[in-house]
């Protein structure tokens, strides 16, 4: 008798992950928002808007790094162009954002004020129907999966692999920074899409929708960290890690590597773009520098300095490093990049296997004593 | 040999899911020939790796392929599993599969296993998951994602273990094994594929006596059901095998026959021993 | 026209006896403020006369600046003088020296229409015959972009008198203008024919109408037009074709040499140094530095600071580069992707020490004088003189790598490493040492490609970022190990991408070529210049 799928897909998660997945939804499902809603300003116990925000936005940046990880450190290809889906799931949702400014604009016109600075008349055509809150989700899963579907059928086809890989995906990246820098390809130009004003009706600075906010990037957390452990435990992602180990014999074996790098390099877009579309209205702009290069190559050091090859490393990594980063900005924003810098260097030279690996090195070795 | 009855491998594809998975057609052994090689060539920057090749292999025939190196043994390997195109000449699995336009899945489908020089397994995956992936069934990214073993499945992984020896290491990294252990894993796993044609690039290179011997008593007892293409440097192993021998010699056919015909060909000797 | 002819004689009658003034007759400047214009047109005419009399100084400089300034309503009288006012300084028009404090009163002087004429043509007059040649080309500028018909006689003038070629180009085509509006169609057939001559775009707009057969009656006149519109046309096209060529060709010499390197440390090591780019800001920033010493200690060869920054950035970029390898490169042998993080590391730590150490804002880097101007190739083709240099010197660096690489023992280890390296290693080749000289060298070539990028381009800390994916472009679009490849990629994109520039901008130019590249790694995945074989694939 065959078990039903979502038996095996919650089964594929052990027992101890299912505990820390609860601890972690009581605390940030039940007991950060209650605390941020429920206690006076002034108390002890009291969570801030700051702590909510900066934890929404970790949140999203710890989906980008497990989506990093499921094709960097599972299936071997380094993606320095992740940024791209990232803010493009932004920019879709930012579109929905933009149109329900409605009238509240500085201009107060029926279009978002960039369009009327620049003097156009209508919607472009790829706006429209954005202002309806399911085709705007819609786009936001569709449009980084046709990219990556696209860019990745052509690049795998022809079999581009390893630094080559990676470079172009940094071009890639680079190039749609440029292309939304542009006025004309009407997402703001410069500036992006800024001063939101609700969702659905309600004010986007509203405590109940910071904490709406909050709870959704939580819950599609740990929903692609099960997803994550579903895929790695499964064949797929034995041949998925087969692939990184030993390509040509995954071939020779009649495994097409082409499908299976497309199927988890498009899935790893997906959760990408959804992280992008919940992380901008929590943190309140989009704009091209999220495809700046610099950006997408963050998102490798998140995952390594947690720990590629696991899934709870990568969400370790961009707590942590973005944690650092918040702290340096304010403490020292002049030695930011050497930090960072050091970082990427002291990692690769000593922690190949990132946090996690050095906590399993240390407690085998208790063991070992 | 029970790993040869499929019957575990039918109850686990669905209704034929494979036949039409990268369609491999059907292999056509009406000739009693299942593999043409005729007027290959290829050129790597003016240098000829294969000059007009030609070569048939039969139906449940065991080929020994010798020659020095540079005569082309591994860029044959190269054709006839689609990594490298030949710039002229046909290349045919059985009657009717063209091997220069199908890619190396599509042939690996259609019954072609290989085994590398230098033996290639997937270091960070069990020994049993090595064999598990290797099994025929139906390899499409929507199937494997959904895959579960069955007990028939896991039953032929568990006779494999047991055939190369590798039992009791089923749970271990496979890149924790001897070189002699990699390679028997490895020709499990060709097996584990159920190919109608083996090419098997030096396949006792690093084993002990004892292993090669036993290796030599497995490809024997293949042979009939299967084909095999064996590239080898062993003359005692070649010897033991049995098989027509066939000598490569700057990417042609030097000589054919059994081993001792070709051992006293003049030009043989003259390739081999130098002037 | 005999009236002129006669004022000139007279002039130069008049300049015979009267000795050369230092300072200019106070009553014809007086003149100048007569109420009745024919007083003023004739002191105007006097004063031209004494300025053309002098043949090279003072005088003719004088007057010039007087007329001018009463053609910009800039002389006024003020107690009883004829002054000029310049901003607020007020001088004195006969002597020449400023007046301290200055007047409070003072009237300016009106001129009509008739005065403004024969004011044009006297400044034009004066400027035509400078001796100085650049008065008297932009005089001919001015005259081309207006002429009026009044100036015929001193065109014809000129023309005789004209040595300079540059100028009686632009004096022929002048007077073809006017040619244009004489009532005889010979004269006017002959015009069109003179202009088709030109290079210059705003002749066109004169000819353009001569099609119209309500302009023009006479169709030979109309058909010749025809003709010297198209062969404008072609001249102007192919001009522009020429100095796009040309930047691309500048372009490309710096992709080359920002790629030689990368091509050299990709193909030796098989890893992408993604502080390429940073070790080109090295290489600037050891510019900037050599020219600060020598501000300080050797003004007088400041122009040679250039030639002394080149052996300093090669050494300092090295220096660098050495240091990267022999730290953090070598531990990650045979890990490409992580190392690539690594390097990526070692760009961020480069780009914060040059803010540290320089500060966040761009420093400021100048062209020495004999690599500033240009070579004018056309009307309106220049081509810089510094970029002209920069093609040089990418030449000469790329015909050292060349002897390098294939005429010395270090070239031909480093070739060996690249084609095969455990190989290179078993026959003796130090491998080791020569990953370290070969990224020193590689990094050296970068820091070359800093002083080229210096003299055209902002020295800042970030700018370096852009070049890592240009260069790597070239570098696959090359092939790697192949210096012919990385030529022709480089000179190749660079061309390309100046070309496409022009017909849809930069931004949408820059995409077109990336996805150029992606599409042609589809189809040539090992570079334009493949090594094929067993060991290609590996």
């Amino acid at each position: 008798m065959r078990i039903p799928f979502i038996v095996r897909f919650l089964k594929a998660t052990p027992r101890k992950g299912w505990i820390a997945l609860g601890v972690f939804a009581i605390v940030a499902l039940v007991l950060l928002p209650a605390l941020h809603l429920f206690t006076a300003k002034d108390s002890a116990l009291h969570v801030s808007d700051y702590v909510i925000t900066v934890g929404g936005k970790i949140m999203c940046y710890a989906i980008v790094a497990v989506a990093m990880d499921l094709i960097w450190g599972y299936t071997g290809i380094l993606s320095l162009g992740h940024g791209v889906f990232f803010a493009l799931g932004g920019y879709a949702f930012g579109m929905y954002l933009m149109r329900a400014i409605g009238h509240d604009g500085v201009y107060q016109s029926d279009l978002p004020d960039f369009m009327v600075f620049l003097d156009w008349k209508a919607y472009p055509w790829y706006w429209s129907g954005t202002g309806h809150l399911l085709w705007a989700l819609l786009l936001v899963l569709v449009i980084p999966a046709l990219l990556a579907f696209i860019f990745g059928f052509f690049a795998f086809r022809s079999r581009i692999k390893g630094v080559y890989f990676s470079i172009i995906t940094q071009a890639m990246t680079y190039a749609f920074m440029l292309l939304f820098f542009r006025n004309e390809t009407g997402f703001g130009g410069n500036n992006g899409f800024t001063d939101f004003k609700r969702i659905l009706g309600y004010g986007i600075t509203t405590p109940g929708m910071r904490v709406a906010l909050f709870a959704l990037s939580a819950a599609l957390l740990m929903f692609t960290l099960l997803l994550g452990r579903y895929l790695v435990t499964s064949k797929l992602g034995r041949v998925l890690a087969a692939i990184r180990d030993a390509e040509s014999r995954v071939m020779f074996l009649g495994y097409n590597p082409l499908w299976y790098k497309l199927f988890v390099w498009t899935l790893s877009a997906m959760l990408c773009a959804l992280a992008g579309a919940l992380y901008v209205p929590q943190v309140g702009i989009i704009n091209p520098g999220e495809m700046s290069p610099a950006n997408s190559i963050e998102i490798a050091i998140w995952a390594a300095v947690g720990g590629r090859g696991t899934l709870i490393g990568p969400v370790l990594g961009a707590f942590l490093v973005n944690l650092a980063k918040s702290w340096f900005t304010v403490a020292f924003p002049e030695y930011w990049l050497f930090f960072l810098g050091l970082l990427f260097i002291l990692v690769t030279l000593f922690l190949p296997q990132g946090m996690v690996g050095l906590w399993r090195k240390l407690r085998g070795r208790e063991h070992g004593a | 040999m029970s790993l040869h009855s499929s019957e575990a491998s039918q109850q686990w594809d669905d209704q034929a899911a494979t036949s039409h998975v990268l369609k491999p057609g059907e292999l056509d052994l009406s000739h009693k020939v299942i593999l043409y090689l005729e007027d290959i060539s290829v050129s790597f920057d003016g240098f000829k790796a294969l000059n007009n090749l030609s070569l048939t292999i039969d139906a449940g025939e065991l080929r020994c392929i010798i020659g020095p190196n540079g005569a082309g043994k591994t860029t044959m390997m190269d054709v006839i599993t689609g990594k490298t195109r030949p710039e002229s000449g046909s290349a045919f699995f059985g009657q009717t599969l063209d091997l220069t336009r199908l890619s190396e899945p599509e042939i690996a489908h259609a019954g072609i296993g290989r085994k590398f020089q230098k033996p290639t397994i997937f270091e960070s995956h069990s020994v049993f998951e090595n064999l598990e992936l290797a099994m025929k069934t139906d390899k499409r990214v929507r199937r494997s994602l959904f895959a579960v073993l069955a007990d028939g499945q896991r039953d032929r992984v568990a006779d494999m273990l047991r055939q190369i020896r590798l039992a009791e290491q089923a749970e271990r990294p496979a890149g924790l094994l001897s070189h002699g252990q990699k390679q028997w894993l490895e020709i499990g796993m060709l097996l584990m594929q159920e190919p109608k044609l083996l090419l098997l690039d030096e396949p006792v290179a690093g084993m002990t006596d004892d292993e090669t011997e036993r290796t030599g008593e497995l490809f024997k007892s293949l042979a009939g059901k299967h084909s095999l293409v064996v590239v080898e440097h062993d003359m005692a192993f070649i010897e033991q095998l049995g098989g027509k021998v066939t000598v490569l010699h700057e990417g042609a056919v030097l000589a054919e026959g059994d081993l001792a015909t070709v051992q006293n060909d003049q030009r043989v000797i003259e390739v081999y021993l130098g002037r | 026209m005999r009236r002129r002819l006669l004022k000139f004689l007279l002039c130069i009658f008049l300049s015979s006896g009267v000795p050369a003034w230092a300072a200019l007759d106070a009553k014809l400047l007086q003149q100048l403020a007569a109420d009745a214009s024919d007083e003023k047109i004739a002191a105007i005419n006097k004063l031209a006369q004494t300025g053309d009399a002098d043949g090279q100084g003072q005088t003719r400089r004088e007057v010039l600046r007087v007329l001018k300034a009463l053609s910009e309503d800039a002389l006024y009288v003020a107690d009883g003088k004829i002054v000029l006012v310049d901003g607020k300084r007020v001088i004195d028009a006969a002597s020449g020296e400023e007046i301290n404090p200055a007047p409070t009163e003072r009237d300016s002087i009106d001129i009509n229409n008739r005065v403004r004429r024969e004011l044009a043509s006297a400044l034009a007059s004066l400027r035509l015959f400078s001796p100085e040649r650049e008065t008297r080309f932009a005089a001919a500028q001015e005259l081309l972009d207006h002429v009026d018909a009044e100036m015929a006689p001193l065109l014809v003038r000129a023309l005789a008198t004209e040595a300079d070629p540059q100028i009686k180009q632009l004096l022929t085509l002048a007077d073809a203008q006017l040619g244009l509006k004489n009532s005889d169609p010979t004269a006017r057939l002959a015009a069109v024919k003179t202009l088709a001559g030109s290079s210059n775009p705003s002749v066109k707009r004169l000819l353009v109408p001569l099609l119209d057969k309500n302009v023009e009656s006479d169709e030979r006149v109309r058909l010749e037009a025809q003709s010297s519109l198209k062969a404008i046309d072609a001249r102007l096209a192919f001009a522009d074709k020429l100095s796009r060529i040309f930047s691309g060709l500048s372009l490309g010499s710096i992709l080359l040499l920002a790629a030689l390197g990368l091509a050299i440390t990709y193909g030796v090591m098989g890893v992408i140094n993604m502080a390429h780019g940073e070790l080109l800001m090295v290489g600037a920033y050891s510019t900037f530095v050599t020219q600060t010493l020598f501000r300080t200690y050797f003004p007088g060869a400041l122009d040679w600071y250039v030639a002394a920054a080149i052996p300093l950035a090669f050494f300092a970029a090295a220096l660098v580069g050495i240091l990267m390898e022999r730290t953090v490169i070598r531990w990650l042998y045979g890990r490409p992707l992580e190392t690539l993080l690594a390097t990526w590391g070692l760009s961020l730590v480069l780009i914060q020490a040059a803010r540290s150490i320089f500060g966040a804002q761009n420093v400021e880097v100048a062209n020495p004088a004999w690599m500033s101007g240009g070579i004018e190739l056309f009307a309106n083709v220049t081509l810089p003189l510094n970029r002209i240099v920069i093609i040089g010197f990418s030449l000469c660096v790329l015909f050292l790598v060349w002897i390098l690489m294939n005429r010395t023992r270090l070239g031909m280890f480093v070739r060996a490493v690249t084609q095969n390296r455990s190989m290179a290693g078993c026959v003796g080749v130090p491998t080791g040492r020569i990953d370290t000289l070969a990224f020193g060298l590689g990094a050296g070539i970068a820091g070359l490609g800093g002083v080229a990028l210096s003299q055209i381009a902002n020295v800042g800390p970030d700018m370096g970022q852009g070049y890592i994916v240009d260069s790597f472009m070239v570098v696959v679009l090359g092939g790697v190990g192949q210096l012919a490849g990385a030529v022709w990629a480089a000179l190749g994109l660079g061309v390309a991408s100046k070309f496409l520039e022009g017909w849809l901008g930069a931004v949408i130019a820059k995409i077109l070529v990336l996805v150029f590249i992606i599409i042609f790694i589809q189809k040539r995945p090992q570079g334009l210049f493949a090594l094929k074989g067993r060991f290609a694939e590996s």
